[in-house]
C-alpha cells in the first residue's frame, strides 16, 4: 500500500509540528522519518495511522483519501516505543487481538499466531504475560500483533528507542530482514541516524516540521540538500565559513585557495584513520579524518601549523553517483585535475603534492 | 529498635481505642443477654423493611454510581472541555459538605409546592420526599465520590497508548472500552464499587432527614438504630449495629483480599 502526504499541517497551540509537508511513500518500501525530537516525524506518522489529524492538507493510503479516516479502518499495523502491550492479556491474546475483534475462526487465529510468533521468535512465550518479558521481546510481540492482520502499512515509531544497544543492533538487523520476507510498506521514525542509514532504503529528513531531503541514504550523505542535512547526516564540521565532512579535510603544508590555518593539537590512529583534532586561529576546534598512509605521507606531529582545504564533493543526483560517476573537485586547487570517485578514497595526497 | 516498637505501639493502642474496641463493646453489649432479643429485633418486620430500604437504596445507587464514575474518570482523564477542572471539583462535593447539609439541600429542592423540582413531582402525582425515592436520592448523592476518585489515577496511569494501539488493530470505541480499557481498571473500580457499598449501607445524615423516618415504611438500618435506642431497645439497637458492622468487616475483608491481586495484575 503506497503512502501519499500532501501539504499536511499540524499545530499544537502555538507549536507548529508540521509546516506544508509533503512525502510519497512507495508500495512496499522500507523508509526511515529521521530527525531531532520536535521535527514532528512522529507526528507525521501519527497522522498516517489516524492518531492525529492534520489541520489542513492531505493523506491518501493507496491512492484512497484517509484524512478523516478512524485508524481503525485505515489497515495499518502501529508499533510504540514503548511496547503498549496489552497488560492484561499473554502473548498469545496480544498478537491474536486483531484477528479476535474481527471475529475470525478459532483454529485460523491459532495457526496465524503460531506463525507470527515463530517470524518474531517468540514460540515458547505464547502463554506469558507481557510484564514477564524483556524489553525486546516486548517489542517484537508487539511487531508480530501489528502484522497480525496483514496491514497493508506497518509504521513504527522510535521502535527501537527504548532497548539498550545490543538489542537495538539485533533488531534492526532484525527489522531488515522482516522487511524483506513480508515485503510490506514500513516506514519508521528514528533520531539515530546511523539507524536510519543502515535499515532504510529511502530516508526522509525533517526539521522543525519541515521536510529538508528524501532519497536513499547514499544520496543524502553525499549530496545534503542543506546545512541542516549535512550536520545531521554524518559528521560535519566548520572550516572557515564552510561545513565540510571531516573526511573531505586536506592537509597542507602551505596556503591555497579557501584554505585555513589551523594548528594541530592531537592526533588519533584509528585503525585504518586517523582524526585529527585541529584548532583555527580564532581557536575554533574542528577535526579532520585522513587514511593512515596519507598521515604518515605527510609526517604531520602534533603542534605544527599547516592549511586545511575541503575537497567538496559537486552535489550530484542519486543516480549519477550511483553510476559511479568521476566527480570533479571544487576546491579551486591547482590540483582540481585530481579525480576522485564517489564512494571511494581519493587518491594519495602525496601525489597532489607533486603537482603542486 | 526501641523507637520502632514505640511507632507500632502507637499505631497499633490507636486503632484498638478509636476501632476495635468500640467495634468489640457492640459485640459485647449485642449478646450480653443472650440470643433472644437478638433475634426477636432482627426477625421484627419492621426491622427487616429498614434493611430492605437499605439495601434497595444501595442496589441503585452503586450501579448507578459506578457507571457514573467511570464515565466520569474518562472524561475528566481523557477529554478536553470547558469546565472539567469544575467537574473535577465537583465530584468531590459530596465529601466535603456534611451529609446533613446535602439531607437538607434535597429536602429544599423537593419541598411540594415550595421546591424547584417538588412543585413539577407534586403535580404529576409523585411522591419525593419522606417516601423511598428522597432515600435513594440521599444514597445516590453521598457515595458519587467513590468510583471516579479510584478510577482517575489509575486511567491517569494506564496512559492512552494501548487504547491507540487496539485502534490501530481494528478495535471500535465499544471494543476498545470492553476489551482494553475496563480489563486494565478493572481493580480500581472493584474497590471504588466496595467503597461505595460501604457508604451507602452506613449512610445516616442525608437520609435522616430526607427519609421522615416512617416506622415500617421510611426508615433505613442506621436511622433504625437511633429508633430502636430512643425507644429504650438498646439490645435491639445493638444487633442491627452488629449486622452493619460485620457488613463492614466483611467489606474490608474483601478489600484485603483484592488488594495483593491488583499489584500482581
Amino acid at each position: 500500500m503506497s503512502i501519499e502526504i500532501r501539504n499536511v499541517t499540524k499545530h499544537f497551540g502555538a507549536f507548529t509540528a508540521l509546516d506544508d509537508v509533503s512525502l510519497e511513500i512507495p508500495d512496499g518500501s522500507l523508509t526511515a522519518l529521521l530527525g531531532p525530537s520536535g521535527s514532528g516525524k512522529s507526528t507525521l506518522l501519527r497522522i498516517v495511522a489516524g492518531l492525529e489529524r492534520p489541520d489542513s492538507g492531505e493523506v491518501r493510503l493507496a491512492g484512497e483519501d484517509a484524512t478523516r479516516l478512524a485508524p481503525q479502518r485505515r489497515n495499518v499495523g502501529f508499533v510504540f516505543q514503548h511496547y503498549a502491550a496489552f497488560k492484561h492479556m499473554t502473548v498469545r491474546d496480544n498478537v491474536a487481538f486483531a484477528l479476535t475483534i474481527r471475529k475470525r475462526p478459532k483454529q485460523e487465529i491459532r495457526e496465524r499466531v503460531d506463525e507470527l510468533l515463530e517470524l518474531v521468535q517468540l514460540q515458547g512465550f505464547a502463554d506469558r504475560y507481557p510484564s514477564k518479558l524483556s524489553g525486546g521481546q516486548r517489542q517484537r510481540m508487539a511487531l508480530a500483533r501489528a502484522l497480525a492482520a496483514k496491514p497493508g502499512v506497518l509504521l513504527l515509531d522510535e521502535p527501537f528507542g527504548a532497548l539498550d544497544a545490543r538489542v537495538r543492533a539485533e533488531l534492526r538487523d532484525w527489522l531488515r530482514r522482516l522487511h524483506e520476507e513480508v515485503q510490506v510498506t514500513t516506514v519508521f521514525v528514528t533520531h539515530d541516524q546511523e539507524e536510519a542509514m543502515e535499515v532504510a532504503d529511502r530516508v526522509a529528513v525533517l526539521d522543525h516540521g519541515r521536510l529538508e531531503q528524501v532519497g536513499p541514504p547514499a544520496k543524502l550523505y553525499d549530496s545534503p540538500a542543506s546545512d541542516f542535512v549535512l550536520r545531521f547526516v554524518g559528521d560535519a564540521v566548520r572550516l572557515g565559513e564552510r561545513l565540510v565532512r571531516p573526511h573531505e579535510i586536506v592537509l597542507r603544508r602551505w596556503p591555497s585557495d579557501g584554505a585555513v590555518e589551523v594548528e594541530i593539537e592531537r592526533i588519533a590512529v584509528l585503525g585504518a584513520d586517523v582524526r585529527v583534532d585541529l584548532a583555527d586561529g580564532s581557536g575554533e576546534r574542528l577535526s579532520a579524518r585522513l587514511r593512515r598512509d596519507e598521515l604518515e605521507d605527510l609526517a604531520l606531529e602534533r603542534g605544527e601549523i599547516v592549511w586545511a582545504n575541503a575537497e567538496s564533493f559537486q552535489r550530484l543526483s542519486a543516480g549519477d553517483a550511483e553510476a559511479g560517476q568521476a566527480l570533479g573537485r571544487l576546491d579551486g586547487d591547482v590540483d582540481a585535475i585530481d579525480l576522485g570517485t564517489a564512494g571511494t578514497a581519493p587518491t594519495g595526497l602525496d601525489e597532489r603534492l607533486d603537482v603542486v | 529498635m526501641p523507637s520502632r516498637f514505640g511507632l507500632r505501639a502507637v499505631a497499633l493502642g490507636y486503632l484498638v481505642v478509636v476501632l476495635l474496641a468500640p467495634l468489640a463493646m457492640v459485640f459485647y453489649r449485642t449478646f450480653e443477654s443472650g440470643l433472644h432479643p437478638v433475634w426477636q429485633t432482627l426477625s421484627d418486620p419492621n426491622t427487616l423493611h429498614a434493611f430492605e430500604v437499605t439495601l434497595i437504596a444501595t442496589g441503585i445507587a452503586v450501579p448507578l454510581n459506578t457507571v457514573f464514575g467511570v464515565l466520569c474518570g474518562l472524561a475528566v482523564v481523557r477529554r478536553r472541555f470547558p469546565g472539567k477542572g469544575l467537574l473535577n471539583a465537583f465530584i468531590d462535593l459530596p465529601l466535603a459538605v456534611s451529609p446533613v447539609v446535602i439531607g437538607l439541600c434535597l429536602y429544599l429542592l423537593y419541598a411540594p409546592r415550595t421546591g424547584w423540582f417538588g412543585s413539577w413531582f407534586l403535580e404529576h402525582g409523585f411522591q419525593i420526599l419522606f417516601a423511598l425515592p428522597a432515600i435513594v436520592l440521599a444514597t445516590v448523592f453521598v457515595s458519587v465520590p467513590f468510583v471516579a476518585r479510584e478510577v482517575i489515577p489509575t486511567l491517569r496511569e494506564l496512559g492512552h497508548e494501548q487504547e491507540q494501539a487496539a485502534a490501530t488493530l481494528g478495535a471500535t470505541r465499544w471494543q476498545r472500552f470492553w476489551r482494553i480499557t475496563l480489563p486494565s481498571i478493572r481493580w480500581a473500580v472493584i474497590y471504588g464499587v466496595v467503597l461505595t457499598t460501604a457508604r451507602c449501607l452506613g449512610e445516616y445524615g442525608a437520609v435522616a432527614v430526607v427519609s421522615g423516618r416512617i416506622e415500617g415504611q421510611t426508615e433505613t438500618a442506621t436511622t433504625r438504630v437511633e429508633d430502636l435506642t430512643l425507644n429504650f431497645n438498646t439490645a435491639g439497637a445493638y444487633a442491627v449495629s452488629l449486622v452493619l458492622a460485620t457488613i463492614a468487616v466483611l467489606v474490608l475483608v474483601t478489600m484485603t483480599v483484592i488488594r495483593p491481586r491488583e499489584g500482581a495484575a
